[in-house]
């Protein structure tokens, strides 16, 4: 049963930021919403279709990388192109072993997507969950919930992941501690965003209404609460996603992503950046792929948040 | 004040679970403590000794208590791999880490403030369209890529910096201790940038629709007037809180940063430490780290109050 509306869970220096914002920004937030949609509606509509249209590209070169005939598989080398720059042959260059770097950042695509979208979906699945009971149920379940999001928030995030993934290796494969450790770091910011609206969902009328037909709390929280929390969840799953992207290639940047011969863009960008002085491509190209990824994700999440009506602040 | 001592009290709780679970967390991993503190090949014996000698033996609260005494009294314990005390590389790293970050967010208010005020003045004029466009392009270039794009323009390009940052303490050569600190913390400043300058817009924006703005300008009082006096003390909560928020990316931010130009600072200490399974130090590092982070929420939390007075009232009441 849930309490008045006044207890927002255990007091500590985050939740206190959350309800002062909560006090000072809704009545300017439609204020803000119809200044900020001054900008003329089709050239928004065309942004975003070309990060659409540029993350379509990507997963298809991604899924399809075996198949096309322009892609080399990944451990494919050309005796004696070392460090060649971009040419017709080699559209990113090649690497000091003679390796083509376009197939890299094609099958880079396929890692480092594969593994954000796997982390993401088992963070909003468990994330989720917490943040539905928590917000829903108050009382002591939230108060746990909401200190254990509080320690875990504590802990330096890459000291974790760095941490799990070198002290798992050999017993798991990389790639899987890699996705169990970012979902375990996205559960947290997850669990405190679908906690926030959930809270606030849980008190409207319609809700309210629904128990005082005899709804269980089951079919309140899946048919009334979740639907109106979803559009929030996926809005910070698309941020999450572009995070994760960047986590994973941090993590690679540092040699704790996935073992050689396979390849992420973050393995990438930190191997090629001995080679940066003579051969600026093996780094400098990929990371402009890394780039326009994030930024079409963040994009989207941008678009879709104003499109719902998302308050940033509730992070 | 009651106030200050329950959030301080509360603080001191998060810093220990953080302890208990970074403990419990490295006695779950695996691998003999014993062959990683000794080092391998060595006899049974010795071994035993080691054992003896670290209390591996005991129970894992009886451990944790031990340590925690013994950490809380000065004594850290000798670091496998590095072979010195762990207070000693402790001390030795962290400056540098302390400065990376001090340096890199004062670069970031710097730069945020003003073109935040100045986004929301001209809000949705050119000047707010470019400068919030390019915050959002900053926000979509991750750190590692920051690093090389600057490594390659500035140190190997035009050569203006070095590429390899050595640490020189200020009082023994500011020009070096700035020159070869300048690329790192301009790394750590851009991405803080970005959020922060996007926050202050908006709380800015929406402060601007407020009636005693209104006020002020019919008082006759000039813009800038109106937009350092009036506008900006209320319209820095997201401000504040995200710049503590973000202590926890800003200490990712450094051990990414001092791997790419190799300073030797926390963050490379941590990376090493990790890759070599010296448990002691990686365990003060983490405990360092949660208590730079709890701390700077904690001043955030008391800052809130220095801001508004309607909050200070509030917690005088409550």
């Amino acid at each position: 049963m849930p309490e008045p509306l006044v207890d927002t869970g255990p007091e500590t220096g985050i939740h206190a930021a959350d309800q002062i914002l909560e006090f000072t920004v809704p009545a300017a937030a439609a204020v803000i919403e119809t200044v900020d949609s001054g900008r003329p509606r089709h050239r928004r509509d065309f942004v975003m279709w070309l990060a659409i249209g540029w993350l379509s590209v990507l997963t298809f070169l991604a899924v399809f990388a075996d198949y096309l005939p322009f892609v080399d598989h990944y451990t494919t080398v050309f005796p004696g192109e070392y460090k060649q720059p971009p040419s017709a042959d080699h559209w990113f260059g090649t690497t000091k072993i003679g390796k083509d770097v376009f197939s890299l950042t094609v099958y880079g695509a396929r890692l480092s997507l594969l593994i954000a979208a796997t982390a993401i979906v088992l963070g909003l699945l468990f994330g989720g969950t917490l943040g539905l009971i928590s917000g829903y149920f108050r009382g002591r379940s939230d108060a746990g919930i909401s200190m254990g999001v509080d320690i875990m928030l504590a802990f330096p995030p890459l000291v974790l992941a760095l941490a799990m993934t070198n002290f798992t290796s050999g017993r798991i494969p990389r790639a899987a501690a890699v996705i169990i450790v970012l979902a375990i770091l996205s559960v947290p910011p997850l669990t405190r965003v679908v906690r926030a609206s959930t809270l606030v969902y849980s008190n409207r009328e319609f809700v309210i209404a629904s128990r005082s037909l005899g709804a269980k709390n089951g079919r309140v929280i899946f048919r009334e609460v979740l639907p109106n929390v979803m559009p929030s969840m996926l809005t910070f799953a698309l941020t999450g996603l572009a995070l994760l992207i960047i986590a994973e290639g941090a993590l690679a940047f540092l040699g704790s992503s996935v073992a050689p011969p396979q390849a992420t863009w973050g393995r990438l960008i930190g191997e090629g950046r001995t080679e940066l002085d003579d051969a600026w491509w093996i780094s400098l190209l990929p990371s402009a792929v890394l780039f326009l990824t994030v930024l079409s994700f963040n994009l989207l999440g941008d678009i879709l948040s104003k499109r719902f009506d998302i308050r940033e602040s509730s992070l | 004040m009651k106030y200050v001592g329950r959030k301080l009290v509360r603080l001191v709780i998060v810093v220990l679970a953080v302890t208990m679970l970074t403990f419990l967390l490295m006695s779950l991993l695996p691998g003999d403590k014993a062959i990683a503190i000794g080092g391998p090949g060595r006899s049974e014996e010795e071994y035993d000794q080691i054992r003896e000698q670290w209390g591996l033996n005991d129970p894992l609260p009886v451990r944790y208590l031990t340590w925690l005494g013994n950490t809380l009294t000065g004594d850290m314990g000798v670091s496998s791999a590095f072979n010195v005390p762990v207070s000693q590389l402790i001390k030795d790293r962290l400056p540098v880490s302390l400065y990376l970050m001090f340096y890199g967010l004062s670069l970031a208010l710097l730069v945020s403030i003003p073109l935040g005020i100045i986004a929301a003045y001209q809000a949705n004029r050119p000047v707010d369209r470019v400068l919030n466009t390019g915050a959002f392009g900053l926000l979509s270039v991750p750190n590692f890529v920051m690093a090389v794009l600057l490594t390659f323009l500035f140190a190997l390009r035009l050569q203006w910096f070095p590429a390899i940052s050595e640490y020189v303490a200020p009082w023994d050569d500011p020009v070096a201790h700035f020159k070869n600190l300048f690329l790192p913390v301009v790394t750590i400043a851009i991405g803080e940038i970005a959020v922060f300058m996007r926050l202050l817009r908006s709380d800015m924006v929406s402060t601007l629709q407020n009636d005693f703005i209104t006020m002020a300008r019919a008082k006759g009082m000039t813009s800038r007037h109106i937009l350092t006096r009036h506008a900006f003390r209320p319209s820095t909560f997201s401000l504040i809180t995200a710049a503590a928020v973000n202590v926890g990316a800003l200490i990712g931010g450094t051990i990414v940063v001092e791997q790419a130009f190799a300073l030797p600072g926390m963050g490379n200490l941590i990376v090493e430490a990790i890759a070599r399974r010296d448990f002691l130090v990686v365990q003060m590092c983490v405990v360092v780290f949660s208590i730079i982070f709890v701390l700077a929420n904690f001043f955030v939390d008391l800052m809130y109050a220095a801001i508004d007075p309607r909050i200070r009232h509030a917690r005088a009441l409550g």
